[in-house]
């Protein structure tokens, strides 16, 4: 499961690594911090099918 | 993947800097980050006394997190722009972070004088970033006036800066590209120095400190920033980083290098803010100043709102 940048819930199967799933929600390197646990997560990370996984975006601005 | 420093696992990778770091690696790394900043541009030193303006978000709490740790004199000072529930909890964060820490934080409430931001867009019209800017300049001078402060940081980030820099370019705004540095001098004696210490340091590691620290801050975006042009420099912005990892720190640190002085009007050309203010005191280049104007514009338009309305003659 996947927290996605705009705090909606979302299911995302067949990734194993986390620049899999940024490539699947199509979200640049950089632009969230990838979150599980108590631990951020670098770009070749492994995924498990278990895994809560939290994006949150790091942008802000006005 | 493995920590550049010390081979331990990596808990982020930073591409710009062709590095990988795990928590204890990053967080050294970050502090001595800014703190080059700091002395290299000359922002201020251990007998400075700081006003930080802190907005709840990330960057202005990493920052007086770490000049807090680095022992540096702080004060917090935390404008509440009267914004519902996002003012609320922007204020709550400033708050508990000052008492967690046990440092000296000053709040002003807009609302209280009746100008909270919604109502000044309410009443004028105009956009609400721009109104806020005025606003926010006014209350850092006054504040640091006030408390005793000989300079004022803010938590403006690399991310900031590139996409300012983009838009002042884009639109040749000559005047904000002469202005547009980490440490910005001031134009009058009631005034004090301005300085940027994270503008070399990305809002992804912003964010990280923030995390790693487990700093709570506001993590939504102001509501009124939503459409705003800054953040569509900023994704164009991100797409180059992505192909290009480097391009924003050298975009901000070269123009600050060798392009910002192309800009600076020679120092018989500068204006000087030479008048005061008849409402507020401060300097001011005519009567008022941008921000009494703005108050006196409000106050006319709310009152023509509320004027009686006379009753119809009717025959």
């Amino acid at each position: 499961m996947c927290l996605n940048p705009q705090g909606r819930q979302l299911d995302v199967d067949g990734v194993s690594r986390v620049q899999d799933l940024l490539r699947r929600l199509d979200i640049l390197p950089g632009t969230v911090l990838v979150i599980r646990g108590d631990q951020l997560l670098t770009d070749d990370a492994r995924l498990d099918a278990s895994d809560e996984i939290e994006l949150r975006s790091v942008v802000s601005g006005g | 993947m493995k920590c550049t420093r010390c081979k331990e696992p990596a808990e982020v990778k930073l591409r710009a800097h062709n590095s990988a770091f795990c928590r204890a690696c990053f967080l050294f790394f970050f502090q001595r980050r800014v703190g080059r900043a700091i002395e290299h541009e000359k922002m201020f030193d251990r007998s400075s006394r700081i006003l930080v303006a802190v907005s709840g978000g990330k960057d202005s709490l990493a920052l007086w997190d770490v000049l807090a740790s680095e022992g540096y004199q702080t004060v917090g000072f935390h404008l509440a722009l009267g914004i519902g529930g996002y003012s609320q909890r922007s204020r709550e964060r400033c708050e508990s972070f000052a008492e967690k820490h046990g440092l000296e934080l000053s709040v002003h409430a807009l609302a209280d004088e009746g100008l909270a931001i919604p109502e000044i867009v309410s009443a004028t019209r105009r956009p609400a970033c721009s109104a806020c800017g005025t606003i926010k300049r006014h209350y850092f001078d006054a504040a640091a006036l006030e408390l005793g402060c000989d300079v004022i940081a803010t938590g403006h980030n690399l991310d900031d800066e590139a996409a300012r820099l983009l838009g002042n370019v884009l639109h040749w705004q000559t005047e904000y590209l002469a202005r547009q540095k980490p440490v910005i001098q001031p134009r009058h004696e009631k005034f004090v120095r301005k300085v940027k210490p994270l503008y070399l340091t990305s809002e992804f590691e912003t964010a990280t400190y923030a995390f790693m620290k487990r700093i709570e801050y506001v993590v939504e975006e102001c509501p009124n920033a939503i459409g705003a042009s800054q953040l569509d420099y900023k994704a164009v912005l991100d797409r180059l980083e992505n192909t290009s990892p480097g391009t924003k720190v050298g975009f901000v640190r070269d123009f600050v290098v060798r392009g910002s002085r192309a800009f600076e009007a020679p120092a018989t050309e500068r204006a000087d803010t030479g008048g005061t203010c008849s409402g507020c005191g401060m300097p001011a280049f005519g009567t008022l100043c941008s921000f009494c104007s703005l108050r006196a514009e409000v106050d006319r338009k709310l009152a023509l709102r509320t004027r009686p309305v006379s009753p119809a003659v009717t025959e």
